[in-house]
């Protein structure tokens, strides 16, 4: 490795007044030290090259992940987010490298999860030239990122990162992204770094709406069959104590949307499951029987609510949310709370009364009961017939004792690991929720492990979803991330298989799939492997895989052709939840 | 029920705003009917007036979209009783056409209009009003030849007394008292 001496050193860094004389590529990467970022994910290229001729420099502070593709980067940079509570950083050159990150931008910008993506541009003369790997990212990238912004000028740099960082994590989270020209990366500037902490025209700290919340206080002690509605939200604000705290003292049920999961402990005598299409019974049935719903950090989405028209026409609706343009979105709200979670859940908390609302909750155990025997007993204890999900599923959960980070890709195997696995703490499940992004779960995966080392990760993904990103093995093998991975294996896309078979008459039109040997595979990355297809062997597998050290892959053929219930099909109602087909 | 709606939006002075609008009212099938941007009263602040028809419950969602863009200030949504606007129109006509008798003089005078420039070939009249006042003028033109007509959109000036410059200061009080959200 070539290393500048000390001379080359001083001369790259030229003080002037107090302030530094860099490169924009310097500039860049001592505005990420400087924000606290150690790990980087991303992919270099022509425009960029000035970025990674520096990266070097730095070392010592600041990791990069050569991913596979950009897109690899993207996903594995939001998890990273997702599980240290820190914003992602992800690089990736003009052109081709910047288009490839848009669909990992969206996802996080659905599921509102602080990235910084920096993209680097063709030569500030040449934009608008149609010239070689030149893209108007920016114009790309506007519909999916909270901001963005273009620089052409190295004494805009820092000021740009800043702002990026600022706007990323605060309010609703968001990716953002900076585009940066290459003549901007290798010219000099004066460097000094002010982190950015006001935007006149962004104002995410809204004052309390202290009436709003205190009629809302009037409502819960009021209420007869409440049911607080958990989401995200409560995960980005770190309100999981106060959640507790409120669940508790009003004695309200609660429960949790997909990427809500986590923020509330699974094994608690208050949870009621999660909410939503695959979700649980009792919370989906009894949403249209609560008299008053309290929706924290959520936004109603259609796959939580089924049909707008007949959703929770019973209910008062107390919305808690830090996104104003969410309130009234959707759902038409009674008391509209546009604060975050935190803040006004601990101002709640003082003005509800201890209450518990035991009939209301037999309820929801009534209904546990029937879900417990019309489909998880048969999911998680068969006795006969081939694998199912849920039985690998639960056996993580029970071998895992709840400790694990779950990540999914998208599908069946994605609800199964919702529905199945028992979370005990907070940001333990990376998940692609809004956007639904097949080929998220590998390096998601990856991300999440090289985010949290501590932690036993384990992703959950399908064998449609993992050929999508499974290059991403490449990475997993070159840094050793020892995530492990569980292929659920019914060589067919599950999910959309399941509909054809609900509403497509059985017409299974391009959803079978030839697979290769996924073990061959992952052995040619040097990755372990192994394949499993009796129950007898499911047990001493999965343990053989908890139990590496490095990476592995466990290849568990299931049951072919498979469904996932409870299902509230598109279009009816949340009571019209099905428990079988 | 559709309705007309007129936005008045305030922005910071940042490259790419005019799309990260559109895009919000495009994705939403919503037309835009006029649209006018120039710096407002507040320097470096700059006004967009866009007119649209949609349902109130859709103008709210859009206008709270709007809002949320990081570079946009504040997002007014007003019908067309709540604001003073006006629409300016240019016409050119062959001079032939006019030219005979006291017909041009009449026209002009009573729609309240202005000769900008008479040429032997053409004349450019100028009309400022509401839509339906410009329709007007240019219905009783064109039997006389009309050559050339331009309409900009519509400018707007709020009713309201409340003014930027009053949010622009509570956003800066806001955001010092940021460390404490229970302050009002």
């Amino acid at each position: 490795m070539y290393m500048k001496t000390e001379q080359e050193q001083e001369q790259s860094t030229v003080k002037i007044n107090g302030t530094e004389c860099i490169s924009g590529a310097d500039a860049i990467l001592q505005c990420l030290i400087e924000e606290g970022v150690d790990t980087i994910f991303g992919y270099p290229g022509g425009a960029i090259m000035p970025v990674y001729d520096k990266l070097m420099d730095y070392d010592s502070k600041l990791r990069h992940i050569l991913t596979r593709h950009e897109q690899g980067a993207a996903h594995a940079a939001q998890a990273y987010a997702m599980v240290t509570g820190r914003p992602g950083i992800c690089f990736a050159t003009s052109g081709p490298g910047a288009t490839n990150l848009v669909t990992g931008i969206a996802n996080a910008f659905l599921d509102s999860v602080p990235v910084v993506f920096i993209t680097a541009q063709v030569v500030s003369n040449l934009i608008g030239t149609d010239a070689f790997q030149e893209t108007d990212i920016i114009g790309v990238s506007m519909p999916v990122t909270k901001w963005n912004c273009q620089v052409k000028k190295p004494q805009e740099i820092p000021e740009a990162i800043a702002k990026a960082f600022y706007i990323a994590k605060s309010g609703r989270p968001g990716p953002v992204l900076i585009d940066i020209t290459k003549d901007a990366q290798l010219e000099k500037l004066n460097f000094k770094y002010k982190k950015c902490d006001y935007i006149r025209s962004y104002n995410p700290h809204i004052p309390l709406h202290i009436k709003a919340i205190e009629s809302a206080a009037i409502m819960i002690n009021h209420a007869e069959r409440p049911l607080i509605l958990a989401g995200h939200g409560v995960l980005i604000s770190e309100a999981e104590d106060e959640l507790k705290a409120f669940a508790e003292k009003t004695g309200i049920p609660v429960a949790c949307t997909l990427l809500g999961l986590s923020g509330f402990p699974s094994d608690h005598r208050l949870f009621t499951g999660m909410l939503g299409m695959h979700g649980n019974y009792g919370p989906n049935l009894l949403t249209n029987e609560a008299d008053l719903i309290i929706a924290i950090g959520m936004r109603f989405d259609d796959r939580v609510t089924g049909n707008l028209k007949k959703y929770a026409q019973k209910a008062t609706i107390i919305h808690i949310e830090i996104d104003e343009a969410e309130i009234n979105k959707n759902v038409i709200v009674d008391v509209e709370i546009n604060n975050d979670a935190k803040d006004v859940l601990s101002y709640l908390i003082p003005l509800v009364n201890e209450n518990s609302f035991e009939k209301w909750i037999r309820e929801f155990r009534i209904c546990d009961k029937t879900e417990y025997e019309k489909v998880i007993k048969p999911d998680t204890k068969p006795e006969k017939g081939e694998i199912r999900m849920a039985e690998v599923v639960s056996l993580v959960s029970e071998m895992t004792k709840g400790e694990a980070i779950i990540v999914t890709d998208v599908g069946q195997n994605q609800m199964i690991a919702a529905r199945y696995y028992k979370f005990s703490h907070p940001n333990s499940f990376v998940t692609s929720g809004g956007m639904g992004t097949m080929g998220f779960g590998l390096p998601a995966g990856m991300g999440a492990k090289i985010g949290r080392p501590d932690k036993q990760v384990i992703t959950f993904v399908g064998d449609g979803g993992f050929q999508m990103t499974l290059q991403e093995l490449g990475t997993i093998f070159q840094y050793n991330v020892p995530v492990k991975i569980i292929i659920l294996n019914n060589n067919y896309l599950g999910m959309v298989r399941q509909w054809q078979e609900m509403f497509f008459e059985k017409n299974y039109a391009s959803t079978e799939l030839v697979n290769p040997d996924f073990v061959m595979i992952s052995r040619a990355y040097n990755i372990p492997a192994k394949k499993v297809s009796k129950r007898k062997e499911l047990d001493s597998s999965l343990k053989e895989m908890l139990d590496a050290d490095g990476p592995y892959l466990l290849e568990v053929m299931i049951e072919k052709e498979g469904n996932v219930f409870p299902m509230v099909e598109p279009g009816k109602s949340v009571s019209e939840i099905r428990l079988t087909y | 029920m559709k309705e007309e709606f007129t936005i008045s939006l305030f922005t910071e002075d940042h490259i790419g705003i005019l799309g990260q609008i559109t895009i919000i009212l495009t994705r939403r099938q919503i037309n835009i009917d006029s649209f006018t941007a120039s710096e407002s009263a507040v320097k470096g602040v700059y006004l967009l007036t866009i007119v649209v028809k949609t349902t109130i419950e859709m103008i709210q969602k859009v206008s709270r979209q709007m809002e949320k863009l990081v570079d946009v200030l504040k997002v007014f949504v007003h019908t067309s009783d709540q604001i003073i606007y006006q629409e300016i129109a240019l016409f050119k006509v062959t001079t032939n056409g006019l030219m005979s008798g006291n017909i041009i003089d009449h026209i002009v005078r009573t729609h309240n209009g202005r000769i900008l420039e008479v040429s032997p070939e053409y004349i450019i009249i100028e009309k400022t009003g509401h839509k339906a006042e410009i329709t007007e003028l240019l219905v009783q033109l064109e039997p006389f030849g009309l050559l050339q007509f331009a309409k900009s959109g519509r400018v707007a000036i709020t009713k309201q007394v409340r003014e930027l410059t009053s949010y622009l200061k509570e956003m800066d009080e806001a955001n010092r008292f940021k460390t404490d959200p229970t302050l009002n």
